[in-house]
C-alpha cells in the first residue's frame, strides 16, 4: 500500500514536474531595452531584464526595505564614512567564474571609470573600493552617504564577470555575463531578448521556469491580444483603460502596485527668462493652482481608480510620506482668495505636456478644473524628446512630466530641488531645503532622516516649485497559467518562485 | 543597355547628394536633443558632456555633414546613438525582415489585383466589374491599423489560428516565419491590390478598345488568347512601373503595420530612431531608402525595355 502510494506520488510528481521543467515564460514589455550592460544602460525595461539576469549586492523587499542578495550582511563605520560588505560564498557567474570580493571591486571600479558608464553620478560619493578579505569589500566614502545602499540595489550594484567585462569592454552589452538566476541566450533588437535557467545559481531551487523570452510590444491592444491568444504569459505596465477588461477576463488576472515615482507639474520659478511670469514669481498663485485640482477625481477619471492621489514626492503608502501634510481636497474658494491676494482675477498660463492620450486627457481635466478658479490654461502637447529639452532649457511656464521614482527618498527629491541639483529644471533654490536634504543623506538613522524630509516637505509644499499630482501604479495582466507572480513596488519583475502550469 | 544603365546611375549621384543635404539639415532642425533623450532620467551633466564629445555633436554642423558623407563614401554610416551598433549593421538586420514582408505582400497584391483588374475590364459595367470595384474601394479606404487589429482579434484571439504578432526568420523556422508574416502581409497588400486592380482595369480597357484588338477578334482568335497575349502584355507596361514604385514604398517601411504586428523591420526602426533622435540611424535609413527607390525605378525602366521591343531603338 505504502509502496503503491509512494509510486503514484512519485509518478504524479514526475508528471507535475515535467511541464514545469520545460516551461517558457513569455513576457510582453512596453518597449525595447537599450544596451544590456548594467554600467551603460538607462532604460526602465533594461532594468526589468536585469532583474532576472543580474544579481545585485542588495535587493529590495516587498516592504521597500534593503535586503541581502549577493552581500549577506553589511555595516556602516562610526561616522558613516566606510561601508563594509560580506559577499555570499559559492556564487558563480554565468561563465563559470567565481564571484568574490575581487569581482565586486572590479565591477564597482568599472562602473566608476568606464568612459561610457552612466553609473558615475550614482557612485559619486565613493572614494575607494577595495577587497578587505576574499569575501569582504570595503567602500570608503568622500563624505557620509546612506543612499549608497539604495544605489547598490540597482544597476550600480549588479556584479558582472570581470573576465567577460575585460574581454568585451564597452561592448559587454552584446553578451552580458552576470550572476543572476537566468543567463543571456540571444537578443534580436526590437523583437526579443531570450534568457535561460542558470543551473549553477546560488539559489537555484527557486527557479521554476526554464526559459524567459521578453518581447517588446508597444501597442497595448496588441499586447493584450497576444496575452489572450496565449502568445504571452505576462504583460507589464498595461494601461489603466485596459484594467477593467483584464479583470473581466476569466483567463487573466490583474495585479497592480503603486510605484515609488510621482506625476507632477514643474513650475518654472527661476530657469531663464520665461520664469519671469506671475506664476513663477508668486507662490500664492501656484498654491491656488494646486488647490483648484481635484486629485482624487483625476485618479478616478483618467486612471480608472488605479492611480493614487498625492501631494508629495512619496506616495501616501510610503513610510517617507509626511502624514501631517495630507493630500488636500479641492477648494475653489480658497484658490480664488489666494489669487485675489496675489492681485489676479484671472491668469493665462501655458502648460506643456507629452502628446499621448492619457496625458492629454489628464491635462484637459485639469484645464477645466483650474478654469473655475480663474486660470486660463492653454495646453501645448509636445512630443516627449522635445518636452525634455524644453524643460531643461527653461523654455516653459508649467511643464508636466513624471519621475519613475527611487527606492531611497533622496532620489525623489535631492536632485530636483537643491540649488545645484542635476535635474533641477525649475531652478528652485532655498538654502534651508539644501541643508535639510544634505543632512538627510548622511544619517544612517531612518528616524533622523524622516524628520529632515518632513521639514523639507513643509517648505516645499509652501513654496510649491513642483506641484505633485499623484502616483501611478505598475499594472500587470497575467495569464492564469502563471503561478507565484507578485508585483514588486519598485516595478521590477522578480521571477524566482514563479512557475507556469 | 549597359551604357544606358551606367548613364542612369551617374544621374543618380546628384540626386543622392541633394537628398543627403536635405535629410541632414532637416534632422538638425528637429527640436529635441538626442543626448538628452539618451542620457536617461537623471540627465547627469558629466554623461551628457561625454556623449556630446563622443558623437562629435560639438563640431560645427558643416563639419558634421562632411564627416558623415565622407564616412558613407567608404561604407561607414556611423553608429547608433541608442544601441552603439553600426548603422549599416542595424539596417542589414532589419532589411531582410522588411524585404520578406514586402515580397509577401507584393505577391499577394499581384495575385489579387491583376486578375481582379482583368476581370473588371473584360466584364466592364457588369457584376464582376462592380464587385471588383467595391472590394478595391474598401481595400483603399480601410485603414491598415484598424484592419490589423481586427484581424489579430479575429484570427489570433478568437480563432487561435495564427500568432498575434512577432517575427521569426525564414531561415530558422520557415513555417512559423510564414505564419507570423501572412497577416501583416495581407493587411499591407489590401491597398496595393486595390491600386493594382484599378490600374490594370484602365490599362486593359485602353488596349481593348484599340484597332488591332478588333482585328484580332475579326480574325477569329479565341477571347482567351486576345485577352492574355494581345491585351494583357501591352497593358502590362504601366502596371510594371506602378508595381516597382509600390514595392519601393513597401521597402521604405510599412511603419504602421510593423508597429501593430511588432515586426522588427525597417519601419519600426525608423519610428524608434525618430523618437529617440537617433540622428545617424535616421540619416542612414533615408539614404538607403533613396538608393532603393532609385534602383527600383531603374529596374522598372529596364523591364519596360525588355517588355516593349519598340523602346529598344530609343536607347
Amino acid at each position: 500500500m505504502k509502496i503503491a502510494s509512494l509510486t503514484s506520488a512519485l509518478l504524479a510528481g514526475a508528471f507535475l514536474a515535467f511541464p514545469a521543467m520545460s516551461a517558457e515564460l513569455r513576457i510582453g514589455l512596453n518597449d525595447d531595452a537599450d544596451v544590456l550592460d548594467p554600467a551603460q544602460s538607462r532604460t526602465f525595461v533594461g532594468r526589468l531584464v536585469y532583474t532576472a539576469m543580474c544579481d545585485k549586492l542588495v535587493d529590495i523587499s516587498q516592504e521597500m526595505k534593503i535586503v541581502p542578495q549577493l552581500a549577506t550582511e553589511w555595516a556602516w563605520s562610526e561616522g558613516g564614512n566606510v561601508l563594509t560588505m560580506k559577499i555570499r560564498d559559492g556564487v558563480k557567474f554565468h561563465d563559470g567564474e567565481v564571484l568574490d570580493a575581487a569581482a565586486v571591486v572590479a565591477t564597482i571600479e568599472r562602473n566608476m571609470t568606464l568612459p561610457e558608464s552612466r553609473r558615475k553620478s550614482e557612485l559619486a560619493s565613493v572614494a575607494k573600493v577595495e577587497a578587505s578579505g576574499p569575501l569582504e569589500v570595503k567602500f570608503t566614502l568622500k563624505s557620509p552617504d546612506v543612499t549608497l545602499l539604495a544605489q547598490l540595489s540597482d544597476r550600480a550594484g549588479m556584479i558582472v564577470s570581470p573576465k567577460a567585462a575585460k574581454e568585451l569592454g564597452a561592448n559587454f552589452g552584446s553578451k552580458p555575463v552576470c550572476a543572476g538566476p537566468f543567463k543571456f541566450v540571444e537578443r534580436i533588437q526590437q523583437d526579443r531578448i531570450v534568457l535561460e535557467k542558470f543551473a549553477d545559481y546560488w539559489d537555484k531551487d527557486k527557479i521554476l521556469v526554464d526559459k524567459i523570452t521578453y518581447l517588446p510590444i508597444p501597442d497595448t491592444t496588441v499586447k493584450l491580444a497576444n496575452l489572450r491568444s496565449g502568445d504571452l504569459d505576462i504583460a507589464e505596465r498595461i494601461s489603466a483603460s485596459d484594467a477593467e477588461s483584464v479583470k473581466n477576463d476569466p483567463n487573466l488576472t490583474y495585479a497592480d502596485v503603486i510605484g515609488p515615482g510621482y506625476m507632477a507639474m514643474y513650475a518654472n520659478v527661476a530657469n531663464g527668462e520665461r520664469a519671469d511670469n506671475p506664476l513663477g514669481k508668486d507662490k500664492r498663485l501656484r498654491q491656488a493652482f494646486s488647490l483648484a485640482i481635484d486629485r482624487e477625481a483625476i485618479s478616478q477619471i483618467v486612471y480608472e481608480g488605479t492611480a493614487m492621489a498625492g501631494n508629495q514626492p512619496f506616495p501616501p503608502s510610503s513610510p517617507w510620506f509626511n502624514k501631517d501634510l495630507a493630500v488636500p481636497a479641492r477648494d475653489i474658494e480658497k484658490a480664488k482668495q489666494l489669487m485675489k491676494e496675489a492681485g489676479y482675477e484671472t491668469l493665462d498660463i501655458e502648460l506643456q505636456h507629452a502628446n499621448n492620450t492619457t496625458q492629454t486627457q489628464m491635462m484637459q481635466v485639469i484645464q477645466s478644473m483650474v478654469a473655475e478658479a480663474g486660470f486660463n490654461v492653454s495646453l501645448k502637447a509636445t512630443e516627449f524628446a522635445t518636452l525634455l529639452s524644453e524643460q531643461t532649457a527653461g523654455n516653459y511656464q508649467l511643464s508636466r512630466s513624471d519621475w519613475s521614482g527611487r527606492i531611497d527618498p533622496d532620489g525623489n527629491l535631492h536632485q530636483f530641488v537643491t540649488c545645484k541639483g542635476g535635474i533641477n529644471d525649475v531652478k528652485y533654490c532655498n538654502p534651508e531645503v539644501d541643508k535639510l536634504l544634505d543632512e538627510a543623506r548622511t544619517s544612517p538613522d531612518d528616524a533622523v532622516r524622516k524628520e529632515k524630509y518632513d521639514a523639507a516637505s513643509v517648505i516645499l509644499a509652501d513654496d510649491m516649485p513642483i506641484i505633485y499630482l499623484g502616483h501611478q501604479p505598475y499594472a500587470y495582466a497575467i495569464s492564469n497559467k502563471v503561478e507565484g507572480f507578485e508585483p514588486s513596488p519598485d516595478g521590477m519583475m522578480r521571477l524566482l518562485g514563479v512557475s507556469k502550469k | 543597355m549597359p551604357v544606358y544603365i551606367g548613364k542612369r546611375l551617374l544621374v543618380a549621384i546628384p540626386t543622392l547628394l541633394i537628398i543627403s543635404i536635405f535629410v541632414f539639415s532637416l534632422q538638425k532642425l528637429l527640436p529635441g536633443d538626442p543626448i538628452l533623450a539618451m542620457a536617461g532620467e537623471e540627465r547627469d551633466p558629466a554623461t551628457i558632456a561625454f556623449l556630446r564629445e563622443k558623437y562629435h555633436l560639438n563640431d560645427p554642423v558643416i563639419v558634421q555633414y562632411f564627416s558623415w558623407i565622407g564616412g558613407i563614401l567608404v561604407g561607414d554610416f556611423g553608429i547608433s546613438l541608442r544601441t552603439n551598433q553600426p548603422v549599416l549593421e542595424l539596417i542589414g538586420q532589419k532589411l531582410p525582415v522588411t524585404i520578406q514582408l514586402a515580397v509577401m505582400s507584393m505577391i499577394l497584391a499581384l495575385l489579387i489585383g491583376i486578375p481582379a483588374g482583368i476581370l473588371a475590364a473584360v466584364y466592364k459595367n457588369r457584376a464582376w466589374d462592380y464587385i471588383a470595384n467595391i472590394v478595391a474601394l474598401s481595400g483603399l479606404s480601410v485603414p491598415n491599423f484598424w484592419l490589423g487589429i481586427m484581424l489579430i482579434l479575429l484570427v489570433s484571439v478568437n480563432l487561435g489560428w495564427l500568432p498575434a504578432s512577432g517575427y521569426e526568420s525564414i531561415f530558422v523556422d520557415p513555417v512559423r516565419s510564414i505564419k507570423t508574416m501572412i497577416m501583416p502581409a495581407f493587411v499591407l497588400s489590401t491597398a496595393l491590390a486595390a491600386q493594382l486592380m484599378r490600374h490594370t482595369r484602365s490599362a486593359m480597357l485602353g488596349v481593348l478598345s484599340s484597332d488591332y484588338i478588333r482585328t484580332a477578334r475579326a480574325k477569329g482568335l479565341s477571347p482567351r488568347e486576345i485577352i492574355l497575349s494581345h491585351t494583357f502584355r501591352n497593358a502590362l507596361l504601366p502596371i510594371v512601373t506602378l508595381s516597382a514604385l509600390l514595392f519601393g514604398e513597401l521597402l521604405a517601411g510599412a511603419v504602421l503595420t510593423e508597429q501593430i504586428f511588432t515586426i522588427p523591420g525597417f519601419g519600426k526602426l525608423t519610428v524608434d530612431a525618430v523618437f529617440t533622435r537617433d540622428y545617424a540611424v535616421v540619416q542612414g535609413i533615408v539614404m538607403c531608402t533613396a538608393i532603393g527607390f532609385i534602383l527600383m525605378n531603374l529596374i522598372a525602366d529596364v523591364l519596360y525595355v525588355l517588355l516593349n521591343p519598340r523602346l529598344r531603338a530609343t536607347l
